[in-house]
């Protein structure tokens, strides 16, 4: 007998079966040629014999986005501490920060390359434009966040502003830093991604561009289903380090 | 009339004062405020308030909500200053908290990543105490408290009484001189309410430390204090100020006793009385 529990685990991975075979019988049945929406089937044989370019691809596309995303990282924590710290960077700088996060990014990537050139470095750059805000607004949101009531407490103990930092706003922000990590990280993907639109020779999106100017359809599908699986790793990865390292609610 | 709390001086000129002759042989008292005010803006919240506290007292201020009880507490923990007057601590000025006051807030305001033990350790971890000592202290106080089988636990495992233990024993671990209680108990169910505040009662007469408790329960108040201080609406003010003269220790009982029924009646009278005019 099937368990209720079985069913409703398997409820999701049926749905998408079910799609993927709707895919494959529609493309069949009205003969939809292969260069405006190829079957399934001939996604995954042309995947395969593409495998060694696309898996190189992917390696090129992923680097870039994890170059990007770390130093975006690196970059944005220590601005975030400043900006939530000090009342002159704040108004200094946050303003100036928020003014530059209603830019989209994407339509600097053409001036990156312009003053970069067309190697890795304007690509890990776009990548570093994209992902860079969601990390420091949610760090600083989470740096100032902390419950009046436990700054009280740290006060009462007379704790310096160095020991409240470490013992309450630090792991009061991780979540929020997570928070921030997870939209980031996806979103360093498709400023890789943007990146290799405008001025590439290599990366998956450079892929995409190339295949669909050849009316190479299939393999442009195989790309941007490699894309996805990429962007759905890199988000359960930092869910994954999320859920090693904040596992505590309020 | 036996008075617990020996060593009481009340001087506001609205207060029916209950201090007897045996008072203040101290020096200067642990805590002295005079002529004291609070104001938030145009909004005068509190006093002016003259009020002075001995050291092994157990003092509960009562008071309806909104009169200022709690910024009074927020006053002699040195986390806000008074807007006028003058708050001394052992006749010294008071400039900011002191790591010998312990604060126990309405919330447990326990840190919700750390373990119950590492809570009841934070002040110890602040203060760089050694660590052995304070450690073995942690554990008896957990063990005092019925919380010893807790103590790798996060907060959120535990019920609301556990966690205000889990506070209380934080707020002692240090052992400080004074205990500022403000509404510790106000966050929980009735049940566990007076539960927990009976055996903080009996905790702190082991322990013979100054606390101060802010409620707005006026049973909790005398089953608790050696002296009652009711407050009036805002601006909060000294309505009255006695000594309760209950046996130790007490029980849930003591509060069936006539002395006890007396006093209620008189806080109660004095806080309705003031509402209605």
């Amino acid at each position: 007998m099937i368990g209720r529990a079985f069913l409703r685990r398997a409820t999701t991975p049926a749905m998408y079966v079910a799609l993927l075979v709707l895919w494959e019988l529609s493309v069949r049945t009205f003969a939809v040629p292969s260069w405006i929406l190829p079957a399934p089937t001939l996604i995954a044989a042309t995947a395969r014999s593409w495998a060694p370019d696309l898996i190189y691809n992917s390696y090129i596309t992923i680097a870039e986005t994890l170059v990007g995303f770390l130093l975006a990282l690196v970059l944005s924590l220590p601005l975030a501490i400043m900006i939530a710290f000090t009342v002159v960077l704040r108004q200094l700088l946050y303003p100036i920060l928020l003014a530059l996060q209603s830019i989209p990014k994407v339509a600097l990537a053409p001036l990156v390359i312009l003053w970069l050139g067309v190697g890795t470095a304007p690509k890990v750059v776009v990548v570093i434009l994209v992902s860079f805000f969601p990390i420091l607004v949610n760090v600083v949101a989470g740096l100032e966040a902390v419950p009046k009531p436990m700054l009280d407490l740290m006060h009462s103990l007379k704790a310096s502003e160095a020991a409240i930092f470490r013992r309450v706003r630090a792991p009061f922000a991780t979540p929020y830093l997570f928070t921030g990590c997870k939209i980031a990280i996806t979103f360093a993907v498709i400023g890789a991604v943007i990146g290799e639109f405008v001025a590439a020779q290599e990366g998956l999106g450079y892929m995409i561009i190339i295949s669909t100017a050849q009316s190479l359809t299939p393999l442009a599908f195989a790309a941007i289903i490699l894309l996805t699986f990429i962007s759905i790793g890199f988000f359960y990865a930092v869910e994954f380090l999320e859920r090693r390292f904040v596992t505590w609610h309020l | 009339m036996k008075h617990v709390g020996a060593g009481l001086v009340a001087s506001s000129p609205t207060a029916e004062s209950a201090s007897t002759a045996e008072q203040s042989r101290n020096d200067a008292p642990l805590i002295e405020l005079s002529n004291v005010s609070k104001c938030f803006g145009e909004l005068r919240a509190l006093g002016p308030i003259d009020l002075a506290i001995a050291d092994a007292s157990f003092v509960s201020i009562v008071g309806p909500s909104g009169c200022g009880k709690s910024t009074l507490l927020r006053l002699i923990s040195g986390l806000d200053r008074p807007s006028e007057g003058r708050l001394q601590r052992y006749g010294a000025d008071l400039d900011g908290p002191s790591r010998r006051v312990g604060i126990m807030f309405q919330d447990h305001v326990l840190l919700p990543w750390a373990s119950l033990l590492e809570n009841v350790m934070l002040p110890a971890d602040v203060f760089a105490l050694p660590r052995t000592a304070a450690l073995e202290r942690a554990r008896w106080l957990l063990e005092l408290t019925g919380l010893k089988d807790f103590a790798d636990h996060k907060p959120h495992m535990l019920s609301g009484g556990m966690k205000q233990r889990a506070a209380f024993c934080r707020a002692l671990l240090p052992d400080p001189e004074l205990l500022l209680l403000d509404e510790p108990f106000g966050a929980l169910d009735a049940l566990s309410r007076e539960e927990l505040s009976l055996e903080l009662s009996r905790l702190w007469q082991d322990l013979a430390r100054t606390a101060i408790l802010i409620t707005h329960d006026i049973e909790e108040a005398i089953l608790l204090g050696d002296r009652l201080i009711v407050m009036s609406q805002r601006p909060g003010r000294i309505l009255l100020d006695i000594g309760i003269d209950l046996p130790r220790p007490r029980d849930v009982d003591t509060a069936k006793r006539q002395r006890f029924l007396e006093i209620k009646q008189m806080a109660r009278d004095l806080i309705f009385r003031r509402k209605q005019a």
